[in-house]
């Protein structure tokens, strides 16, 4: 935590929110303004220049509609699970680190909300309450549709977090710690490559585990090609059937929120975080390439999103448990036997 | 090994902080949007023709193997990241005891598939 007063520590986490949600409504219109590229349309053009007072005015939209509870729903499990979607989602940003101490104003200021010695498995869990959101948003809505989504979300998400996980421990092996702050930190040295000076980002040295995380980052996300728990043509809208108004929103918000977060999470493990020139001695620099990196992976959403066709839940599963799992292992069981041999531990 | 200590102070504070954020956002909606309940509104959504009978959680068993397997390896990443984490100090022993481990796993794993617990029928 450093040595800063507590009230500086709430202060930073109360902008990271509050940046989060800012960017959270700019990320549905960038993505529509990305989108609109790739089928050659213009996108939002009427609110305000180039659209962007749309999510504003989406925001009030949404705010404006009658808030329907239907008939057959459990209203008390139905009221409360999008805030559990919407809690973790944002809770997750509590380890994402923007920098290291700066001093600011004579105080010295940590631009991170907190430094968890098991920040990487804190986001991880995070992810997995969040289906509970789903699964009971689903379950409690009383609706064919809205039931088989949630499963299907359900399945979906839990068998990609074990991906997910086991990619990441890779990188544990390298760094010996969890927290996401020292693995930042770790890429801000360099390695000499041949007569090169090149930084140390795992992606270099983890390039299967960045390809396995980036597939359960998506599918973590239930973003396309795995969108299947909305898979529109079929299950209408999946768990969010009978949603609507603001409750419809915070499962809207969340979902952004978490792609931010998965691209900033991205970032930081695997393209050095805020490493970049001049990011070590002016720190808005190392936010500025941290950004840079998280909207270049919400870029790859956008793009996935407007190339890939929805999978079938047969190849879903499939992908998951007999191609990813074998080679997350394998990933694993290499890194370790290549440390020791870097380390001259074996035999 | 702090538990409780500053640094899960944050994580508290942004719990109460996002609970309030989302419980204000909904109450804004059900206060200022309107509320006209009728008979068909609130009927499950079904594509327009009434629901025949109420909808039971019934669902493929298929769901309860991913399940099962989901717990399963699970476990073994929680067993993997101490391990990981200490993987310097623990040195050679440290990563045959863990291969033997994946090796048993990976052994019910390949069994698993050969029953056709993989497949999606």
């Amino acid at each position: 935590m450093g040595d800063q007063p507590i009230w500086i520590t709430f202060i930073v986490t109360f902008v990271i929110m509050i940046v989060l949600l800012t960017s959270m409504a700019y990320t549905t219109w960038y993505e529509r303004k990305v989108l609109a590229r790739f089928q050659d349309r213009i996108g939002p053009t009427r609110t305000g220049p180039a659209g962007l007072l749309q999510p504003l005015a989406d925001a009030v939209k949404l705010m404006g509609k009658e808030d329907l509870i239907p008939e057959a729903a459990d209203r008390k499990v139905f009221y409360f699970a999008p805030m559990i979607t919407f809690i973790t989602a944002i809770l997750a940003a509590a380890v994402i680190p923007w920098g290291g101490t700066i001093e600011l104003f004579g105080q010295s200021v940590n631009l991170y909300p907190t430094d968890l010695n098991v920040g990487a498995l804190f986001i991880l869990a995070t992810g997995s309450i969040g289906v509970y959101g789903i699964i009971l948003g689903g379950w409690s809505s009383g609706n064919r549709y809205s039931l088989l989504g949630a499963i299907r979300s359900a399945a979906q998400v839990i068998s990609y977090e074990l991906i997910l996980g086991f990619s990441l421990v890779g990188i544990f092996i390298i760094t010996g710690t969890m927290s996401l702050k020292e693995i930042m930190f770790r890429q801000h040295e360099t390695i000499s490559f041949g007569p090169f000076e090149i930084a140390n980002w795992f992606v270099l040295s983890q390039p299967l585990a960045f390809v396995l995380f980036v597939i359960a980052a998506v599918a973590e996300t239930n973003r396309a090609p795995f969108d299947l728990p909305e898979a529109e043509s079929e299950l209408v809208a999946g768990f969010m059937t009978e949603y609507s108004a603001m409750r419809f929103a915070l499962y809207f918000l969340g979902e952004y929120i978490s792609m931010i977060i998965m691209s900033l999470f991205a970032s930081t493990l695997f393209l050095g975080g805020t490493s970049g020139p001049g990011a070590d001695t002016y720190w808005p620099l190392g936010i500025m390439w941290l950004v840079l990196k998280a909207i270049a992976f919400l870029f790859f959403y956008i793009w996935l999103r407007a190339t890939l066709p929805r999978f079938r839940f047969d190849q879903l599963m499939g992908l998951a448990w007999k191609v990813l799992l074998p080679l997350a292992i394998l990933n694993i069981a290499l890194t370790a036997f290549f440390r020791l041999i870097g380390n001259g531990q074996v035999f | 090994m702090e538990f409780l200590g500053s640094n899960w102070i944050v994580v508290v504070f942004m719990v109460v902080a996002t609970f309030i954020m989302g419980f204000a956002m909904a109450g804004i909606s059900s206060v200022v949007g309107p509320s006209r309940p009728n008979k068909a509104k609130s009927a499950p959504y079904e594509s327009g023709i009434p629901d025949i009978k109420p909808v039971r959680p019934q669902f493929t068993a298929r769901f309860y193997v991913i399940g099962m397997l989901f717990v399963i390896f699970d476990l073994e990443a929680a067993f993997m990241y101490p391990w990981a984490v200490n993987f310097d100090v623990l040195g050679m022993g440290g990563f045959v005891h863990m291969m033997i481990f994946v090796s048993l796993l990976l052994l019910s794993y390949v069994y698993a598939w050969k029953k056709g617990a993989l497949e999606w029928v």
